[in-house]
């Protein structure tokens, strides 16, 4: 028996389209493949210890860093998943379990549009809010502002994930006599939570290398400063000044610190999903 | 002999539709009951609401008087009758990312109790109840719930709801997902348990009620059309209905 004949024109359609999706993929990991070892490739000479450890030099002077950067935008970011994750996983919480009738799909709607609003949009909504009754920039408005962008995220995704939570789980925690508030917490939640934190991640790594909102929040900072009451240097914003500038010295370290926005996303998000996922293996503490 | 539960002109309601339309029943304490029927004919329905686990669908309603040992269940709280009268489901449902210790142990760990000797003693009573401690006792914090067989899952769950020390145990159809060597360990297991506490189960399989229940009450589209003792039901029963769905004439 040979193999039933397939036509020559099925054939070369089908070769023709699978090269073309697995072209198409080679595109999409290509892409960021470049955008590591361009990075990798500018960037790396310029990455020092002293770098790391030192606030920026006047023009002209040799040395100088992006440490007050590095720990700004660590405070930021820590200001913003402080205010951002709780309200959004509460919200995705409501919307899953509670939010079934109109005012769910109200919110539901706001939230998507919310995700949709340009990021300097947001950065003038805190601004308005935040800093103008305060006065002065600060690192805590521009928390606020990524906070809001956090939101979103935050809230579908962890909706989307409960919803996956099978109901015969829920049942199981109610027919135990156990509260519902109680279930939610620790049981629906809790089996949910590899999910929920892929989320917040992707929400993390979505606003850590925001720039527009932190120009009318943080505004940037040459020295020093840990209090978030006052203006804040930021990574993405030292990139951003830097690599604008005219100077050499500052072009080399604008890549350098687009490295290192790169590497502590990835290290967070890396860090952050070892933690939890080894919680979870064995189930139990 | 005793009445365990006692339900009087029962009504639930899915929405607009009545599901049940006035349920008497009295089960006796400390044996197992059966409740049979064709499928959508109200069983787990009435059984939901001896717990009041019907009332978790935001569009279900219930009227009428439930008692548990002289007690309406409900003029209390919904969560102390759920401690009372626990409820194993058909199919399997252990908290997936618990381990097999902490399953056990949910019921009275997330209702406040800590203090770990009383978990410990707990958990092991509970999964020798449920005869499935030999299989798990070296595995009881290493292996998650979710890991089982489905028979070890369904013990499991069962094991879990005995836990909190119910008087009443409502089964439904614990058994139709399971294969015939773990559904005779579920049987065998109601045989044991009945000795302590009530067992109310549903099943869709005459032989399993002819088995394991003293008392079987024959349901039909929201009716009871006859509750009597089990051999009665199948020998010899009163209502030609009943007499035809045994028989296999319909259901």
């Amino acid at each position: 028996m040979s193999k039933p004949r397939i036509s020559l024109r099925r054939q070369l359609t089908n070769y023709f389209f699978t090269g073309l999706a697995a072209g198409l993929s080679v595109v999409v990991v290509g892409a960021l493949l470049a955008i590591f070892t361009y990075l990798l490739l500018k960037g790396a000479g310029s990455l020092s210890w002293s770098f790391l450890t030192h606030p920026p030099t006047p023009v002209g002077e040799p040395g100088g860093g992006v440490a007050n950067g590095i720990v700004g935008s660590i405070i930021i970011l820590a200001i913003a998943s402080a205010i951002g994750v709780p309200v959004g996983i509460g919200a995705g919480v409501y919307l899953a379990e509670y939010g079934r009738g109109h005012f769910g799909n109200v919110v539901r709607f706001t939230a998507d549009t919310l995700n949709g609003v340009p990021s300097i949009v947001i950065g003038l909504v805190a601004y308005g809010l935040v800093v103008l009754p305060q006065g002065h920039f600060s690192g805590f408005s521009a928390g606020v502002a990524l906070a809001i962008m956090m939101v979103p995220t935050v809230a579908r995704a962890t909706e989307q994930m409960l919803l996956l939570v099978p109901q015969s789980v829920r049942e199981a925690a109610l027919g135990l006599g156990i509260p519902q508030w109680r279930t939610t917490i620790s049981i629906t939640l809790a089996s949910a939570r590899a999910g929920i934190i892929t989320g917040v991640m992707l929400a993390f790594a979505r606003v850590a290398g925001e720039t527009a909102p932190l120009l009318l929040t943080a505004l940037g900072f040459q020295f020093w400063n840990l209090n978030p009451s006052q203006p804040m240097a930021a990574l993405p914003l030292q990139i951003f000044t830097y690599a604008i500038s005219p100077y050499d010295e500052w072009h080399r370290q604008a890549w350098a610190a687009a490295l290192m926005l790169v590497i502590l996303i990835v290290g967070t998000t890396t860090l952050v999903r070892f933690v939890f996922l080894r919680r979870m293996l064995g189930g139990a503490r | 002999m005793s009445t365990a539960v006692e339900v009087r002109d029962l009504k639930a309601w899915f929405g607009k539709t009545e599901a049940l339309h006035g349920i008497n029943i009295s089960i006796e304490s400390k044996h197992a009951t059966a409740v049979i029927g064709p499928s959508g004919c109200g069983k787990s329905t009435f059984i939901r609401c001896l717990n009041r686990m019907h009332e978790t669908n935001p569009e279900a309603r219930a009227e009428g008087n439930v008692k548990i040992a002289g007690m309406d269940i409900y003029g209390m709280p919904a969560v102390d009758v759920r401690r009372r009268v626990g409820m194993v489901f058909q199919k399997p449902n252990p908290f997936p990312t618990m381990s097999i210790y902490d399953n056990v142990a949910s019921g009275l760990k997330l209702n406040g109790t800590r203090k770990r000797h009383v978990l410990d003693e707990v958990v092991e009573r509970s999964l020798q109840q449920a005869a499935i401690w030999d299989e798990v006792k070296d595995v009881l914090k290493k292996k998650s719930g979710a890991s089982l067989s489905g028979g070890q899952q369904q013990r499991l769950c069962i094991a879990r709801a005995l836990a909190v020390d119910p008087e009443v145990l409502l089964m439904d159809e614990p058994a139709s997902a399971l294969d015939p060597i773990s559904t005779a360990k579920i049987e065998d297991l109601i045989f044991e348990l009945k000795q302590k506490l009530t067992i109310v189960i549903v099943t869709h399989n005459m032989q399993q009620a002819s088995r394991v229940a003293e008392f079987t009450g024959f349901f039909l589209m929201g009716y009871l059309v006859e509750f009597d003792r089990t051999e009665k039901i199948f020998t010899n029963p009163s209502d030609k209905r009943t007499e035809d769905y045994i028989t296999g004439r319909f259901g």
